[in-house]
């Protein structure tokens, strides 16, 4: 007999990590616990120490005689070049260097310490150029050309390079008439904010090992978000087929966007090709790590805002330029996001914004955490307090009146769709007790409150993909495909909970098949823009919904059913008509036999599916404006509670209130985590991190000198809040959250800081050394 | 390079190895005996993945020269469990979610049980302290310092 009851889903519910037992115990395999055989060789790189140079000529016969050194290569043994929007680089530099830190040579040896010392022996003449060290210097039309070939690159048809110019993308947004609105507001506010370049420092340095076979066949083993693109931009430049090119990779130690794309997984490869045969393990020191993995782009951005007496905001003219570094794999890209999501998340009726990925002789600008938002952010946030401030208006109130809810016109033209914002605003404000006046802990001490909203919507082309696989053990115990990296934000589990609530099984019987080895995982475009939850989300429940459906047609015939009548519960199949139930184990693989005895059917189940949004539209290149310009936004807000010591100019973060719509929580117990890290990554942004680039030279490039957060930094307490407005495109609702949590973090403690001491600083990072020189400067705290 | 033969005990294995002078600790742990739980992110002595307990005391084995280690007790995070049973500091890490890319989880439970070890009930602030030299990029402290709490009062509250 069968007893109904419901079943809980493990959707919403706390559910552990399923990677967790493999972290603590050291099983999880990263990259560079991978084991090669005694024909291991390993690759140093030889690499620019001028900003902007041609090369005049390479000496690598010293290196060559040089004992257990197998191979030198340089420029010459690559053809074509590599990118993803544009393809702009070289995988080792050819005519030029353009940063410190360009490959020019890859020395291939017996040991790392053989090819280090290999790498000495290399001779390079340079003849020096005028290096471009600011994007506002590379935007003047005297500016030495960083890349003369630009007009000749491929790139995506979303992107418009300059060429003649440094300007490797120009998006505009022009909506409503914005010069003429000026005159109808009474408050205008205009500032300018420079964001400095900082590092993913992700505690995993970047590891490659790469093998070519005599025929040409490459596998590459390397710690990567982005395996499918991997082999895809790696086949291109080789002009080989995408089935020649191998890439496999286990956990990932961190990435927070560092690990996208190809940054220097092509190295590996290069070399290898020079002796086939031989995997040619490239390791980054956290040195190289600094500069020689992409950067978090620098920003300068101008903006103009204008609000009318009731505080409605009425235009906003925004020119950011990107300081981009000398080659931009997702640069041109992030230009592009910053520009659609110009305004942060306010209806303006009247928006300018031009933005423009500006070449420089700086380390590569990548992806990092937000993709532009925080930079953006950091900018816009600050001006909505200015333009309260003057209008005196509660700024949690200023916000409300203007912050989009579903049905708003954005920057593009396109209608929002239903979101959270406002619940947000209201819950984090309330959390830190907005309205109540603190009193600091010394008299030299000062408190402040502040607050920052947000807007980020995935930025990638619209097309971008996701596929999965589910498959059956014999005892129904099951393995699930995806091609998404599990980087620590917890993808392996919402994967397991969304298959395990599907399928109708517990979760305990499902394993994520890994590594992610693009020779038998399912496609997956690559692991960024907070997609995988949404995306991957959306294959898995489509694949899982195939295999349901293959077994219950087969049950149903076995049975002489509908099988509109059956259902799996608890990995049991049963008929809510007959009453009759069948465990999954065995049928899933050997089938059922037939009644009369006349044979067998069924067969192994094996569901697929795949997800692709379809409705992203394009935008007119000259006004930016599109019905649909990306999939959805998630939206959130951060409050800050400080104290500030006058004597120091040292920040002490109390609390921070931290809520995102995120649709729907799949998994809310890391939703939560994600809140909480995010805010720590976001406060060491704000409070410590800058790359120091002096005339393009890094001087900071360790993490003595250049400092994140440790323990002692976290702040007191973080107040994770979760709202849920469902997303109509989403599994369950939900959106993303693993970016958002650092967007707001930054303005909302500059925020907090203007509170406590009057005071506004533009710049980034709030060091204890610049607010207290900058409060010096202002004569004191009043 | 000159070689040493050196003894030590690691996680209660008694090891008879051949290094070369400049050999690190953490080198001979990876590379040689096959213990690739002991992380490696920085070389240099400044983010704590590799942190191993060398006689009861955390130090970072990439600064630490494997003949140093001559006649010593180490402990890796694979020698933590007892018994099968997981040590009280990974049980609370996987409790509470305190564990991200775990690149630098071992290192972080390393510091932590020596930590116990030698105060059995530390304050936040001490707790902060001990894992001063463990970075962490994901999952900003909180959490793992939760579940030290949570350890070190042997999960009364479960």
């Amino acid at each position: 007999m069968t007893e109904h009851h419901e079943v809980p889903s493990p959707i919403g519910e706390k559910v552990k990590r399923v990677d967790a037992l493999d972290k603590v115990t050291g099983e999880a395999v990263f990259a560079d616990d991978l084991k090669f055989g005694s024909d291991l060789l390993h690759g140093r790189v030889v690499r620019s120490v001028h900003p902007h140079a041609l090369i005049k000529g390479i000496d690598s016969s010293k290196a060559l005689t040089l004992p257990g050194v197998k191979a030198v290569v340089t420029g010459e043994d690559t053809t074509n070049r590599i990118g993803l929007y544009l393809k702009d680089r070289y995988t080792f530099c050819r005519d030029r260097v353009r940063y410190v830190g360009d490959p020019v040579a890859g020395v291939i040896a017996t040991s790392v310490e053989i090819a280090e010392t290999g790498c000495d022996l290399i001779d390079i003449e340079y003849q020096f150029l005028e290096p471009v060290l600011d994007p506002l210097q590379g935007i003047q039309e005297r500016a030495p050309l960083i890349h003369p070939d630009l007009g000749e690159y491929p790139v995506a048809d979303f992107i418009f390079p300059k060429p003649g110019t440094n300007i490797s993308n120009h998006f505009k947004v022009r909506k409503g008439d914005v010069e003429a609105a000026w005159s109808n507001c009474e408050v205008i506010i205009e500032k300018s904010f420079h964001v400095p370049h900082i590092q993913h420092a992700p505690i995993e340095p970047h590891v490659a090992v790469a093998q070519v076979d005599h025929t040409g066949r490459i596998t590459l083993w390397g710690s990567s978000q982005s395996p499918f693109a991997q082999r895809n931009l790696i086949a291109e430049s080789l002009g080989i087929s995408q089935r020649d090119v191998r890439v496999i990779s286990p956990y990932v130690g961190g990435g927070f966007g560092s690990k996208a794309g190809v940054s220097m997984e092509a190295l590996a490869v290069v070399m290898a090709q020079a002796v086939p045969g031989h995997p040619v393990k490239v390791r980054l020191t956290r040195e190289e790590e600094f500069f020689c993995a992409f950067v978090r782009q620098g920003l300068v951005a101008k903006i103009k805002v204008g609000a009318t007496k009731d505080g409605k905001l009425l235009a906003m003219k925004t020119e950011y330029y990107w300081d981009a570094g000398a080659y931009t794999e997702y640069g041109v890209n992030i230009t592009r996001a910053a520009g659609y999501s110009s305004t942060g998340p306010y209806e303006i009726p009247n928006v300018w914004c031009d933005s423009y990925c500006v070449y420089t002789n700086h380390p590569v600008g990548g992806p990092m955490r937000g993709f532009g938002m925080p930079e953006i952010h950091w900018g816009i946030e600050q001006v909505m307090d200015m333009v309260a401030e003057e209008l005196q208006m509660d700024k949690v109130d200023f916000r409300l009146l203007n912050c989009l809810r579903a049905g708003s016109i954005t920057a593009t033209g396109s209608e929002m769709h239903p979101t959270g914002l406002t619940e947000c605003i209201t819950q984090s404000a309330q959390a830190i007790q907005w309205s109540t006046e603190e009193t600091a802990s010394a008299p030299h001490k000062r408190r402040g409150k502040g607050i920052a909203i947000m807007w980020k919507a995935p930025a990638m082309p619209p097309n971008a993909g996701s596929s999965a696989w589910i498959r059956f053990n014999e005892d129904a115990t099951i393995s699930i495909g995806i091609g998404g990296q599990e980087l620590g934000q917890g993808s392996h589990t919402v994967a397991t909970q969304m298959a395990a609530a599907t399928l109708g099984v517990p979760m305990e019987w499902i394993h994520i098949s890994g590594p992610i080895d693009t020779e038998y995982s399912p496609y997956e475009w690559q692991t960024v823009a907070s997609r995988l939850t949404w995306s991957m989300g959306n294959a898995i429940v489509e694949a899982a919904k195939d295999a349901r459906g293959q077994i219950l047609d087969l049950v149903a015939e076995h049975w002489g059913e509908d099988s509109q009548n059956l259902d799996i519960k608890e990995g049991l199949v049963i008929s809510y008509r007959s009453e009759q139930t069948l465990p999954l184990q065995n049928l899933v693989v050997y089938g059922l036999p037939k009644a009369d005895g006349s044979g067998w059917r069924g067969g192994p189940i094996i569901g697929h599916g795949n997800f692709m949004p379809t409705y992203v539209t394009s935008l007119d290149y000259e006004t930016g404006q599109g019905e649909r310009a990306v999939v959805h936004f998630t939206t959130g807000c951060q409050a800050v509670d400080l104290e500030v010591d006058t004597e120091t100019g040292q920040i002490t973060l109390l609390r921070v209130a931290s809520a995102f719509d995120v649709g729907k929580a799949i998994n809310p117990d890391q939703v939560r985590a994600q809140m909480e890290g995010g805010v720590v990554q976001g406060a060491s942004t704000t409070l410590f991190e800058h790359l120091k680039l002096e005339d393009g030279v890094p001087v900071n490039p360790s993490f003595v000198d250049y400092r994140i957060a440790s323990s002692v930094d976290a702040p007191a307490e973080i107040i994770p809040i979760i709202v849920e407005v469902p997303q109509d495109d989403g599994p369950w609702g939900a959106r993303g959250i693993g970016e958002h949590s650092m967007v707001p973090t930054a303005p909302a403690i500059a925020n907090a800081l203007a509170d406590a001491l009057n005071l506004r600083i533009l710049d980034l990072p709030l060091t204890a050394e610049k607010v207290f020189f900058a409060l010096q400067e202002k004569g004191g705290a009043t | 390079m000159a070689k040493h033969i050196i003894s030590l005990t690691v996680n209660g294995v008694r090891e008879y190895v051949e290094v070369p002078s400049n050999m690190t600790l953490l080198t001979l742990l990876r590379e040689r005996l096959g213990l690739t739980g002991t992380k490696d992110g920085c070389s240099a002595g400044e983010c704590g993945a590799c942190t191993v307990l060398m006689n009861f005391e955390p130090v970072n084995a990439c600064l630490t020269l494997a003949v140093e280690a001559e006649d010593a007790v180490i402990l890796t995070v694979e020698g933590l469990p007892q018994d099968g049973r997981l040590d009280p500091v990974q049980q609370a890490i996987i409790d509470h979610g305190a564990t991200q890319c775990g690149f630098c989880t071992p290192g972080v439970i390393l510091s932590a049980r020596a930590l116990l070890d030698r105060n059995p009930s530390p304050s936040e602030w001490e707790i902060k302290d001990a894992l001063r030299g463990n970075l962490c990029r994901c999952t900003g402290y909180t959490r793992i310092i939760r579940a030290i709490q949570d350890a070190a009062v042997g999960g009364a509250d479960d």
